[in-house]
């Protein structure tokens, strides 16, 4: 049976949780039973960190990483929206590709990386690419579904009261489908987020992924870290924004 | 895909489908596309030219024919297998078990719960340089590395799966006289199977991706050694066949588990 427990117990439990971790932090720290090599001492993280935010280092790298992202995610989005619907279309398409799309999403894409800074070099190109491709998975494959779970009832409907194709699309399909692929397009655009940031690790010239390789290979462990929570922030941040948006479409349609 | 009656959307597709389906079957024409665009890959290099760069398919073939006869292609998959076994098995583990913790007592689930759903929003790609610089560039880094990336979506389907079982259920058991043992093999373990299934293949290929990733970004004597070695030396006949062969690797896995997550979430139907 579900006991009631107050919220505020819960809170305290949580904030017990992080106090204990950051203490345990701390410990190992100034104790120096780890290096600061691996984990910064904390207070001298604090300082790197807000050196950091009012340097404004860090927005060369932010709107590089942000660029990267836009290029990459529209070009997802066109493609995986266009190509999922086309496929929808028919019962037939869909048994053929819907397959493939999801057999191809189980690779682990990231492999592909060496082959597109073979192709586009170490600069925008490379992350876009293989941002692109990686965001179009999950996109094509939400789009298929959303298009073909509509109420075959819905369209007989429509279309017997006398709706042209446009209207069908407009009026039936696409606010029938919407949610599903709102789904699709979030989850796109987190994965292509990662992926750029992958690519970024893994070889690149700037950008926040870039920034936070460039100090771990110059021992700047502290610069890393403060580096490290800046993007995660920044992945929260998006992540915020892009939750705020989906449930704003769901309630719009 | 259930939702989805037989109904066609269209009234001439219905037909069409009846027509065709005596020689183009959905599975012949998947062939067909996959056979296409081998042929696009080989038409394309062969017009493009500069095989250093972008080698043509056949080519490909012959080189992943030719690797795989050398015995160190097989310790690179070795190195693979061995990482993605291991990180896998520690994170299946570590998850079912600290999921049943945290799902089946309230304040656990509520303390701890979104602390995981926090953890598991942050991205661990960010965390990369610093395992690298924790564990080495050895097979231990794959296999940590690889492990915290599969960990975290099996935690949180197991205790989705704990949520769902039906309280009633247990309540019932419990005024029978079941033991804890057997409430967990008879009511929890049946009830969490589906979501654990599900857990487990989001989990391998997340523990495959972080396997990978750390191969590329440091690696000895592992695939992304070769890749590195075989994109600098312009061999790229072989870089393109060591690519397809863990490509060919994610899809089969994905495809057995696919298989394991059907079979064995059979009893609810």
């Amino acid at each position: 049976m579900k006991t009631i427990v107050s919220t505020s117990r819960i809170r305290l439990y949580q904030i017990s949780f992080f106090a204990a971790v950051l203490l345990v932090w701390v410990f190992v720290t100034e104790t120096g039973r780890v290096s600061p090599l691996f984990l910064p001492k904390l207070p001298a993280l604090g300082r790197k960190f807000i050196d950091l935010l009012t340097s404004g280092d860090w927005a060369r790298p932010l709107s590089v990483t942000l660029f990267e992202l836009a290029s990459a995610y529209a070009m997802a989005v066109v493609a995986g929206v266009f190509i999922g619907f086309l496929v929808s279309r028919t019962r037939f398409a869909t048994r053929v590709f819907e397959p493939l799309f999801s057999s191809l999403f189980a690779i682990p894409l990231i492999i592909f990386y060496p082959l597109a800074m073979l192709f586009f070099g170490l600069g925008a190109g490379s992350k876009i690419a293989l941002g692109s491709v990686i965001a179009f998975f999950p996109i094509v494959l939400n789009t298929i579904s959303g298009f073909s779970s509509v109420n075959p009832l819905y369209l007989r409907a429509a279309k017997s009261m006398g709706a042209s194709h446009a209207i069908l699309v407009r009026r039936v399909l696409l606010p029938a489908a919407f949610p599903v692929i709102l789904t699709g397009l979030r989850i796109g655009f987190i994965i292509c987020f990662l992926s750029i940031i992958g690519g970024e690790t893994l070889g690149s010239l700037e950008g926040l992924g870039h920034e936070i390789v460039f100090n771990a290979e110059s021992m700047n462990t502290v610069g890393m870290f403060a580096w490290i929570i800046f993007v995660v922030l920044i992945a929260f941040a998006l992540n915020i924004v892009v939750q705020r948006l989906e449930r704003h479409g769901e309630h719009y349609k | 895909m259930s939702a989805r009656s037989d109904c066609s959307p269209d009234d001439r597709q219905g037909r069409s489908i009846t027509l065709s389906s005596l020689f183009l079957t959905p599975g012949r024409a998947r062939v067909a596309v996959i056979v296409a665009a081998l042929m696009f890959w080989e038409l394309a290099a062969r017009i493009y030219n500069d095989p250093d760069f972008f080698p043509p398919m056949t080519r490909t073939a012959v080189a992943l024919v030719e690797l795989l006869q050398r015995p160190t292609i097989w310790n690179v998959l070795g190195v693979i297998a061995a990482s993605l076994l291991v990180g896998f098995v520690i994170a299946l583990v570590a998850g079912t078990v600290l999921g049943m913790m945290i799902g089946r007592n309230r304040t656990a689930y509520l303390t701890f719960y979104p602390i995981v759903v926090l953890l598991y929003a942050i991205p661990q790609v960010t965390l990369l340089p610093l395992f690298v610089l924790a564990f080495g560039v050895g097979i231990e880094v794959k296999i940590v590395y690889g492990l915290t990336h599969g960990f975290f979506p099996i935690i949180v389907c197991v205790i989705a799966g704990t949520q769902n079982i039906n309280p009633v259920l247990l309540s019932a058991a419990r005024t029978m006289g079941a033991s804890r043992r057997q409430i967990l093999r008879r009511i929890v373990f049946p009830y969490i199977v589906p979501s654990l299934f599900t857990g487990m293949r989001l989990g391998v290929s997340a523990v495959l991706i972080g396997v990978i990733l750390a191969e590329l970004y440091a690696s000895q004597r592992g695939v992304g050694y070769y890749i590195r070695h075989y994109s600098e030396t312009f061999e790229s006949q072989y870089l393109f066949a060591l690519v397809a062969l863990v490509s060919a690797l994610g899809i089969c896995l994905n495809e057995l588990l696919r298989r394991a997550e059907t079979h064995f979430s059979r009893w609810r139907q």
